[in-house]
């Protein structure tokens, strides 16, 4: 396959970007996605360029750590992850846009890589338990119905690789919230925390600038893990009952 | 945003009732009229209730648009550099057209204002009787045309509106809850709609005299 690549370049933090054109050939329909680029950073380095920085790590769609828009989509045209995703999914001649995540609390580091550390913060603020660690408990000591433990299991496969910021029209993170909100709200060990839980992560939310949200539901189609927009109604449901008491 | 707007919801459907009156005759519908001003009376004076509603209504109104501008302001603020490509969205269009939709609903009840409550805007000739400044009006094709138009905006506004109340008011717990506010949306919004063109329809085509 024979690409032409259009590629955000932007040399550090503070630097000013720009959009850069790339000719790519020879790239295999099985390759994936970051495969391509790594044949694309080998082009470069063998040129004598600077490759293109683009975050990754597991690469088989469970870590939550690569990313990048590819023709205004958060991780491309399927419903999976950037490095899930397959050259078999473009055609030969294809122009192909890769731009970054884009919203103010994810600054780029460089090129493709974004700071995603308001994430951490919000679970810092509220996204845990506080449970005495010590000998594991039996697994059926605290007992939990299936219909809750199926949607705390749906809720904790997000794995916060922030597209459901990048393609809120927003730039609201609602959707990671609600699913780490869902998730331990669903579960005998959250309840303690539950009031505090969404109140604390909220404020940290706002606090770093994502946008609020207004139930379009970009965010569970760009989802690679499929976690449905309801998750938001709960947390908004969690948020009421945690600040007006019922 | 969501409180605000079921209250607007539950004003539309008494509004939509009343409009139905004029399908009884001119009397009926200004006996309506006049019933609205005297409403509660001796105990409430004259215009009393109708106030009470102005006054929710108009604080109605200022929730819904700084909410509206808080959420337009955050989600600016929250992505300052734009993407190169946007591709189409994947959802519905009208869900898009909450904030543009918003301010044509506006631009319409202030025209509606100033057609039937202060009265500087005629279609047709000037009546004392509501029930003839009504049939006058929608006696006109473009007169039906204004307010048809106006409909399909707040049918449109409602379906998203009433979905995102109840995403707001954390109603959408699961799929098959999601099917129900659905199905609710649609159900309502048509019965306004559908109400609210009834009269004026059956104005032109002759069925109201």
């Amino acid at each position: 396959m024979k690409l032409a690549l259009s590629i955000w370049r932007q040399d550090g933090p503070r630097a000013k970007g720009r959009m850069v054109r790339y000719d790519i050939d020879g790239v295999s329909e099985d390759s994936s996605f970051l495969e391509m680029l790594d044949m694309l950073n080998e082009q470069l380095i063998s040129e004598g360029e600077e490759p293109v920085a683009f975050d990754s790590d597991c690469r088989e769609g469970i870590c939550g750590m690569c990313g990048v828009v590819v023709n205004g989509s958060a991780h491309g045209p399927e419903r999976t992850t950037t490095c899930q995703l397959h050259m078999r999914s473009f055609k030969d001649g294809d122009e192909i846009v890769i731009e970054p995540w884009r919203a103010d609390p994810f600054p780029v580091i460089k090129d493709l890589v974004v700071d995603r550390s308001a994430f951490d913060r919000i679970i810092q603020a509220g996204g845990y338990i506080s449970v005495n660690t010590g000998a594991a408990p039996d697994a059926h000591s605290v007992p939990v119905p299936k219909e809750n433990a199926d949607r705390a299991f749906m809720a904790a496969e997000c794995i916060g690789c922030g597209a459901c910021v990048a393609a809120c029209p927003n730039g609201s993170a609602s959707l990671f919230m609600g699913a780490k909100i869902t998730h331990l709200g669903e579960l005998p060990q959250g309840q303690p925390e539950r009031d505090s839980r969404v109140l604390a992560m909220t404020e940290q939310h706002d606090h770093e600038g994502f946008g609020g949200c207004t139930n379009l539901g970009e965010c569970t189609r760009a989802c690679p893990k499929g976690i449905p927009l309801n998750v938001i109604s709960q947390m908004n449901g969690d948020f009421r009952r945690a600040g007006y008491g019922y | 945003m969501a409180a605000s707007g079921l209250f607007f919801i539950a004003f539309l459907l008494l509004h939509m009732y009343g409009n139905l009156m004029i399908l009884s005759g001119r009397e009926a519908f200004d006996e309506y009229a006049h019933h609205l001003r005297t409403f509660g009376g001796p105990m409430i004076p004259e215009k009393g209730a109708l106030w009470v509603m102005r006054i929710g209504l108009i604080v109605a109104l200022v929730a819904h648009v700084a909410s509206a501008v808080v959420l337009w302001r955050r989600a600016g603020g929250a992505r300052s550099t734009r993407y190169q490509v946007t591709r189409a969205t994947y959802g519905n269009f009208y869900v898009r057209a909450m904030r543009w939709g918003g301010l044509a609903l506006l631009a319409f009840v202030i025209f509606h204002l100033m057609h039937f409550t202060w009265q500087t805007v005629t279609i047709g000739e000037a009546h004392a009787s509501p029930a003839a400044r009504v049939i006058d009006s929608f006696s006109h094709w473009w007169g039906v045309g204004i307010y048809a138009l106006a409909m399909i905006f707040l049918g449109l506004h409602l379906l998203h509106g009433i979905w995102g109340a109840a995403m707001t008011l954390g109603l959408n717990t699961s799929l098959d809850r999601a099917e129900t506010i659905r199905l609710t949306s649609i159900v309502v919004t048509t019965l306004i709609v559908v109400g609210f063109l009834v009269p004026p329809f059956a104005i032109l085509f002759g069925l109201v005299k």
